[in-house]
């Protein structure tokens, strides 16, 4: 690992300051950069330490909105009781990622930016061709073993898949990412994140000298009725095969759609909200076939390589699933 | 050098001032430094669990912390569970009891996480108890008595708080 300055910053104005300087990153739970450090993918000069900041780990629920600060422990936020309860779709995304120890190193600003768990992408020794990594450099996984890369949203220059989970459900349920530099600004968490394009290196809206400082996800009543279903390899501690993040409303009569969340994890360059779904959904009857015949759009636009096509049947029975699940019908 | 630190942690109640280069995990500090070596290096990239520890109560992953991270704030490891006349906590007892191990390597960690575990109260069942253990890996396949194990103590401790 590249030896590098270790400093604290006691508050965020210092660390704003500290992190303009050149290589320089910010450190929180460390449960990715630590861990890339180690891998030879990030070599920073510097690290400053917004661990122990205070004021930054408040988490909120309000009959409008539910804030989360930046520094809040998946965990935390996990096991907290009025995220349970009001949005059920954040505590399962949260609970089902990671391990129980992980969870209670990682910060809710640091799982946002967690990094692609591409095997070529963690492998710089063995794989120098990886335009995330080194743009321009090529792609190993294109014509590699892809079983766990992206079937939407990929390019010719990257295919890496977006492995979180909380992301997906933000993503869901329009929360906005708080961000704070020079200015303080908010952006959707869908457009938060970028697609690969020719620029894979770029993956989201952050720039230098910015902090995400907070989450902030508007309660509508789907809200409540959201569930986030993962479907992986082994039963837990794995990163999704497919996964979706879902909430549904119904109109008065109980049966008939009045608004449905839906996006999906493991199967995206990005998380991806599957909006072809939701229109497809809006105003129809809550039976087993009509979520079928729609979650087929899930995967619209989707294209397999040599060893992921599977990801393209799978991901549609998941969505079908957690809206049986949330609507009572399985 | 600047990337040399004085590093002042508190390991299972006792107060340690450490000279470290910047890149020393927790998981180093504690083994090559406090020669604490119960903790253990398994993967050391934080997917098996054998390193784990608590910082100010909560089960973390010692290979993935800093050891400047964590000063300041409360370390316990392995040695720090059983009390000052040898007697051992009841989870240790009970791993012992119900034979939760082969090769033993895993083993603190499971007993760390499994400390952690019972606190949080996620013990409720098997099921219960497999999901919030599934950070701790063991390559003897010994699951089925460290779940015995943890399902025993947890039972225990809670009877010894009534």
């Amino acid at each position: 690992m590249r030896a590098f300055d270790y400093v604290r910053a006691s508050d965020i104005s210092t660390a704003l300051q500290e992190v303009g300087l050149p290589e320089t990153r910010f450190l929180a739970g460390g449960t990715t950069l630590l861990d890339l450090m180690k891998c030879g993918v990030e070599r920073p000069a510097r690290l400053v330490d917004i661990s122990h900041l205070q004021g930054l780990n408040d988490i909120t629920v309000s009959a409008q909105q539910i804030h989360i600060g930046a520094s809040a422990k998946m965990s935390h936020v996990a096991a907290h009781t009025q995220i349970q309860s009001q949005a059920p779709v954040l505590s399962e995304a949260l609970w089902r990622a990671a391990s129980a120890q992980l969870r209670n190193m990682a910060s809710i600003g640091g799982n946002l930016l967690q990094r692609t768990r591409c095997t070529y992408f963690r492998d710089p020794a063995a794989y120098p061709e990886c335009n995330k990594r080194n743009p321009g450099s090529g792609c190993a996984a294109l014509n590699g073993i892809n079983r766990n890369h992206a079937v939407l949203g990929g390019s010719d220059a990257c295919i890496a898949v977006y492995p979180g989970d909380l992301a997906v459900a933000l993503v869901a349920f329009d929360a906005n990412v708080l961000i704070r530099g020079a200015t303080d600004r908010q952006v959707t968490a869908d457009d938060f994140y970028r697609l690969p394009g020719i620029r894979p290196d770029i993956e989201h809206d952050l720039s230098t000298g910015e902090m995400i400082v907070g989450v902030e996800v508007p309660v509508v009543p789907a809200l409540k009725r959201s569930h986030y279903l993962k479907v992986r390899d082994r039963a837990s501690y794995e990163f999704a095969a497919a996964s979706a993040a879902v909430g549904v409303e119904f109109e008065d009569d109980g049966h008939t759609i009045k608004d449905v969340r839906i996006a999906l994890g493991g199967v995206g360059t990005k998380p991806w909200r599957a909006r072809e779904v939701e229109h497809a959904l809006i105003g129809k009857p809550f039976t087993e076939k009509v979520l079928r015949d729609a979650a087929r759009h899930a995967v619209d636009g989707a294209q397999a390589r040599e060893h992921n096509g599977f990801k393209i049947v799978l991901a549609p029975r998941v969505v079908a699933r957690a809206l049986m699940t949330v609507g009572g019908l399985a | 050098m600047a990337d040399r630190n004085r590093v002042q942690l508190t390991i299972n109640g006792e107060h340690r001032a450490l000279e470290l280069d910047s890149r020393t995990t927790l998981l180093d500090a504690i083994r090559e430094h406090a020669s604490l070596t119960g903790t253990k290096k398994g993967c050391d990239q934080g997917q098996c669990g054998a390193c784990t520890v608590h910082v100010d109560g909560e089960r973390v992953l010692s290979c993935l912390t800093l050891a400047a991270q964590v000063e300041g704030r409360n370390v316990t490891t392995i040695e720090g569970l059983a009390q000052a006349d040898g007697t051992l906590h009841a989870v240790q007892a009970a791993f012992v009891e119900f034979d939760a191990f082969q090769c033993g390597y895993c083993t603190p960690g499971q007993i760390m996480s499994a400390v952690a575990c019972i606190r949080e109260g996620h013990t409720g069942s098997d099921d219960a108890i497999r999901e919030y253990m599934s950070g701790n890996i063991c390559r003897c396949g010994a699951y089925p008595h460290i779940v015995t194990a943890v399902r025993t103590a947890a039972a225990r401790l809670q009877e010894g708080k009534a």
